[in-house]
């Protein structure tokens, strides 16, 4: 056990916390020092960093709110902008279907008109045709007709008009 | 703890625990500044730096320093709320009073030719008979005799009760014993040891570089006995704590 005047030396005989001379100092320092520091916690830096705390813990909550509020948003303008890219879509091509009914309707009325125009055509050309036909046998019997008559009046014979006309007209028959 | 006097080896490891007056050389009486009311107000210091400087600026996004104090704070939150429950967080500023002294000064007893008060069973005696008076008068004034119950294992048969009562009622009051010699032993004999092999470096030549070695590995294992200390004091007061203000279920 140290004694005092040792201790004052400097010099520790034994254990100097078993020195029970210094203890009523030691806990008078201790319980200053606690009531201290307890003071400056409870006082001061406990509630502050309590505060910073809690303050944080608030923002972050918020932004994250808010994160979501904005994904949600984000999430609802893809969906509109999906809605109206569909319905242009659909519009489209209702306007293409339309588009191709009107060309469909004048195309087919335009075939239409162009059938009738060839089919009146055709029937006057047919008509026109005939006639020429007609005109080419008659043309055919008249010139066969008139040659027969110059053959015979140049062979010296007296032609009979009407013999010849039947005779070729036999002959065209046959 | 012998020490050895002459001989070229002289190694005082007590030496560094003596208390010492700050001024002159006159007997220590209970008011007297010494090299413990000296440390002692540094760790004060050191607390204000570390837990009020720091924050001042009560940023949103933390500096360094107020990420520090922010760990301390949750730290000894969350061990207050997990372990004595959330009943205990009333306690929160006394358990980190203790906390931020036993860890500091352990710590500030690390720099060389500083004082260790927590190295002094004076003050973790005090520190846990605080402890002890606390969770006693808590325990009583919240639930009466009820208190009692504790020691009266409910779940031991019938027969071994008392025989388990007498062992919980011992332990019990063995607790503030075990709570501050524990931390106070801890210290003193690092130090100590410490103390003894720079005692050896001195005296030893060029060999000395065996002893230095030493004292750095001891060093380094002293910071962790430091930060454990102060963690298993602090954990065991909130256990202590769980007693008093928590449901009686162990």
């Amino acid at each position: 056990m140290a004694t005092e005047a040792t201790a004052e030396a400097g010099k520790a005989v034994g254990m100097p916390q078993l020195d029970f001379s210094t203890w009523p100092n030691q806990i008078f320092w201790l319980l200053v020092t606690l009531v201290v520091i307890y003071l400056v916690l409870s006082k001061v830096a406990l509630p502050r960093i309590g505060a910073v705390l809690a303050d944080r813990k608030s923002t972050i909550t918020n932004d994250l709110a808010a994160a979501e509020e904005l994904k949600q948003k984000a999430v609802e303008a893809e969906k509109a902008y999906n809605d109206a890219l569909a319905n242009a879509r659909t519009e489209a091509a209702k306007i293409i279907a339309a588009a191709k009914a009107e060309i469909q309707k004048d195309l087919d009325a335009a075939t239409a008109r162009a059938d009738a125009e060839i089919a009146a055509k055709t029937a006057e050309s047919e008509k026109s045709i005939a006639a020429i036909r007609d005109g080419a046998a008659a043309a055919v019997a008249e010139v066969a007709r008139d040659t027969a008559v110059e053959l015979v009046t140049a062979l010296g014979g007296s032609a009979d008009a009407n013999a010849v006309s039947a005779a070729v007209a036999a002959r065209l028959k046959g | 703890m012998a020490t050895e006097e002459g001989s070229g080896l002289a190694i005082h490891p007590m030496d560094q625990f003596v208390v010492k007056p700050l001024f002159g050389d006159g007997p220590i009486q209970w008011y007297t500044p010494t090299n413990v009311t000296l440390w002692m107000a540094i760790a004060v210091l050191a607390v204000v730096a570390l837990l009020v400087l720091s924050t001042r600026r009560r940023a949103i996004v933390p500096s360094r320093g107020q990420s520090v104090a922010e760990l301390f704070y949750g730290f000894i939150h969350k061990m207050v709320e997990d372990v004595a429950g959330h009943e205990a967080l009333k306690f929160f500023p006394y358990i980190m009073t203790l906390f931020m002294f036993v860890f500091l000064s352990n710590m500030l007893g690390l720099i060389p030719m500083s004082f260790t008060t927590t190295s002094h069973i004076a003050v973790t005696v005090v520190l846990a008979l605080l402890v002890f008076l606390t969770v006693t008068l808590v325990g009583l004034y919240r639930k009466g005799l009820g208190f009692l119950a504790m020691f009266w294992v409910t779940s031991a048969p019938l027969a071994l009760r008392p025989v388990l009562a007498v062992i919980e009622v011992v332990s019990y009051f063995v607790r503030p014993v075990s709570h501050s010699v524990r931390l106070g032993g801890n210290l003193l004999a690092g130090h100590a040891v410490i103390k003894v092999f720079a005692g050896f470096a001195g005296a030893m030549g060029v060999a000395s570089v065996v002893p230095i070695a030493a004292i750095m590995a001891m060093y380094g294992l002293e910071l962790l006995v430091a930060a454990v200390q102060a963690y298993v004091f602090t954990i065991l007061t909130c256990v202590y704590l769980r007693d008093a203000v928590g449901d009686a279920h162990h």
